[in-house]
């Protein structure tokens, strides 16, 4: 597989940590060096979090810079907003359709953007939408939203499906082996063309 | 065999492979994951500590009792520390000794941005400092090979973006070494005046010598590169230096001491000098004070972390692309079903002024609650809420200090006591949400279970306060706003120190919740109570209030708010 810098951006609880922990055994059944770098205590609590991935042949900083991401796996649509000044010019941001309310929004403080997606064409970013909460809910548990936006971004970067299935399974618990196998499947083929 | 870990799983690794047997620490984001990769190693006794220092003096006793031990904090655990820490110093050890730190630069999650390096220059301890997960777990053991070789405790020292990456290691075997007999000796052991003085001429002799050893170290490296700069680092900073530069390198493993004549060598053979260091000019300074010529805190400043990018700017004046739009902030919040929510919501409603403390409550500071005062460290809020009761504000009337269990066992107790003592009339609420929340959920001495879940004592926070002689102690469901609201005025009328104890488990403890909540459309008249207590789960999307029923964990704290009985 080739190098690849990857920012997991979400909102603490979506299970941003176990979708990085997959790349990471990708990496290894590849034969590749890799670094990841997230952060924990406070930013789990609904906060905004972000991971970063970086897979190569001899990674040094843990921490990807600005405009060097060539993915972005976005779990929520405002977190790609936030987050889409890390992409490469020609990189590709993975948004799972899905919106959650921050609460300066809940509260009334603030509005959540409209024309999300209108907003990235202005900037020229390149993205994919992402059905993740339909696909994980037709593979069993919307909680496999994580294995959908994997499933999508290994095919984006040339890694065979046997691969990424492998990555999945030394991640997840045995007893959602087939439901995360399913997700794995649906975000491998079910999910659009950059 | 390779495997990708955590930096504190490597730590916890390193710790395993070193043969430590005895580990005594107590949670702080980022250092928590070691001790609990630790504790499932059956080989290492482990065990959480009501606070760091009892923490360092466990790792003290089993030192001198001839075997292994680590103490684990998070940088300002060191502070709690400290007082073991200078003097154990003193005596130096029997079976090594290792604290490890972990700072956390731009405060991730913490109330400061101290740098440990200094304690390991006031304590003269010597103090190693890696790049990576694979280096750390290396240091571990070297730094067991240094604590028993000088005698004395070794610091190693983290921040947090090393503590929380994740690259490869490569696993040995566990070695563990026969343990040491003890011998008393009361010139080494017992640091009365007549011996400490003794001793502190050992410790400087020692650090002499760990400086003149430091020069040869292999632990410290020189990458060759460009002759025009030369770039001396350490830690997260080595690995942005080598990617952001073409700089030559002067890469230390041991902070302190440091190799001054070999990186005055190094010095000589470059045109340009600097000293990439996060926070304090540690480095710079002591190169400075021995007459080596170089830059740093003038060009890269004090505060926050470094990066690849942040080099780049600075050295070269290339900046990475910035945000171009401005998007709505998304703090942390107390979770859905969170016990502290409804008592803030009380304490707002009532007018209190807050005494707070660390910990996941200390988010009650943040809108829409917005109900906390003061926050300083670990178990202040007794202390401060007395201090604003003897300073006879006008505002002492309505003052309450908020503290969860395990800070109240952390460092709440003795502000009880000194209260009582002394006469005052404050008020404490104990947030007891059974379990220490903040870092992930590690129990403590008031949960009634170990580190590896088992079954012991339970603290008896009731029966304590009445030892303490606090006259009014009351008991209460956090879910239970009227409640809280009678108990809290009926205690802060009180003209004696009372303690109320706000009891409801954490509600990610366990996760068999009720069916969620919904809102009854006919019922609503948008009057927005319900939207006063800040639950992640109650929307209110154009114009219409919503319970979202992903997050409802059914703990109808917002049915209470409700006067028209929409929420069932």
């Amino acid at each position: 597989m080739k190098n690849v810098n990857i920012l997991i951006v979400g909102v603490g609880g979506q299970g941003t940590l176990l979708a990085s922990r997959v790349l990471g055994a990708l990496a290894s059944i590849e034969g590749k060096d890799c670094k990841l770098s997230e952060v924990h205590g406070m930013s789990q609590r609904g906060g905004s979090v972000v991971t970063h991935v970086r897979i190569g042949d001899n990674v040094l900083s843990p921490v990807i810079t600005e405009g060097e991401a060539d993915y972005i796996l976005a779990f929520e649509k405002l977190e790609a907003l936030r987050w889409c000044h890390y992409l490469r010019k020609d990189g590709t941001i993975l948004i799972n359709d899905q919106e959650i309310m921050p609460m300066p929004v809940i509260t009334g403080n603030a509005e959540y953007p409209q024309g999300i997606y209108e907003v990235l064409d202005g900037l020229g970013k390149r993205y994919v939408k992402i059905d993740g909460l339909g696909l994980s809910g037709k593979a069993g548990s919307t909680k496999a939203v994580n294995v959908v936006m994997i499933g999508a971004l290994t095919r984006l970067i040339g890694v065979s499906e046997e691969s990424g299935l492998q990555a999945v399974e030394r991640c997840v618990p045995q007893k959602l082996l087939e439901i995360n196998r399913k997700a794995y499947n649906f975000g491998y083929h079910d999910t659009e063309e950059a | 065999m390779k495997q990708l870990m955590l930096t504190n799983q490597a730590v916890a690794r390193g710790a395993y492979e070193a043969g430590v047997k005895v580990v005594s620490s107590y949670p702080g984001t980022p250092s928590t994951e070691i001790t609990e990769f630790i504790a499932k190693y059956d080989e290492i006794y482990s065990e959480w500590a009501p606070n760091e220092k009892v923490a360092v003096e466990v790792a003290v006793g089993a030192s001198f009792a001839g075997v292994r031990s680590m103490a684990c904090m998070k940088h300002v655990g060191v502070n709690v520390a400290a007082d073991p820490l200078f003097t154990a110093s003193y005596t130096g050890v029997n079976g090594g000794m290792v604290l490890v730190v972990a700072d956390d630069p731009a405060m991730h999650s913490s109330q400061n941005e101290q740098d440990s390096r200094l304690y390991a220059r006031s304590a003269h301890v010597p103090m190693l400092e890696p790049a990576g997960s694979g280096e750390a777990k290396e240091y571990v053991k070297r730094a067991y090979e240094i604590s028993e070789a000088y005698d004395t405790p070794v610091m190693l020292r983290l921040t947090t973006r090393i503590a929380h990456s994740q690259s490869f290691v490569e696993t040995q075997e566990r070695v563990e070494p026969a343990p040491k007999p003890y011998v008393k000796n009361v010139d080494k052991y017992v640091m009365m005046p007549a011996m400490a003085k003794g001793r502190h001429l050992v410790v400087e002799a020692r650090e002499k010598r760990l400086a003149a050893d430091a020069e040869t170290s292999d632990l410290n490296r020189v990458e060759r590169r460009s002759n025009q700069l030369g770039i001396v680092t350490a830690g997260a900073c080595y690995q942005y230096v080598k990617e952001a530069t073409d700089a030559s390198i002067f890469k230390l493993g041991m902070v302190y001491p440091l190799p001054i004549e070999a990186i005055r060598k190094f010095a000589a053979t470059v045109d340009r000098l600097l000293i990439v260091e996060e926070l304090e000019p540690f480095i710079e300074n002591q190169l400075k004070a021995h007459g080596i010529a170089c830059e740093g805190k003038s060009i890269f400043g004090l505060q926050g972390e470094f990066s690849v990018a942040f080099l780049r700017e600075k050295l070269y004046g290339t900046p990475a692309p910035a945000s171009e739009v401005k998007v709505p902030g998304r703090p942390p919040v107390m979770c859905a079903g969170c016990p502290h929510r409804g008592v803030f919501y009380v304490l707002k409603k009532l007018g209190c002024t807050v005494s707070g403390d660390i910990g996941c409550y200390t988010l009650g500071a943040l809108q829409p609650l917005a109900a906390l005062d003061l926050c300083v460290c670990m178990g202040a809020s007794v202390g401060m809420a007395h201090g604003f009761d003897k300073a006879g504000s006008e505002r002492t009337r309505k003052m309450v200090a908020v503290i969860g269990d395990s800070t109240f066992v952390h460092s709440g107790i003795t502000g009880i006591i000194n209260a009582v003592y002394n006469q005052g009339t404050s008020t404490t609420i104990i947030l007891d949400n059974s379990i220490t929340g903040m870092t992930g959920h590690q129990q403590n001495p008031a949960t009634g279970k170990t580190i590896k879940g088992d079954i012991t004592a339970k603290l008896d926070l009731e029966a304590l306060m009445k030892a303490c002689g606090v006259p009014s102690v009351r008991v209460v469901d956090a879910y239970d706003l009227a409640a809280v609201e009678a108990v809290v005025k009926e205690e802060i009328a009180r003209e004696a120190v009372s303690v109320i104890i706000a009891r409801r488990p954490c509600a990610l403890l366990d996760k068999h919740y009720p069916a969620p909540l919904s809102i009854d459309r006919d019922k609503c008249r948008k009057c927005k109570m319900c939207l006063k207590i800040g639950c992640p789960a109650i929307e209110h999307i154009g114009g219409v209030v919503r319970i979202n029923k992903e997050l409802c964990v059914a703990c109808g704290v917002c049915t209470e708010l409700c006067k028209f009985d929409a929420i069932k």
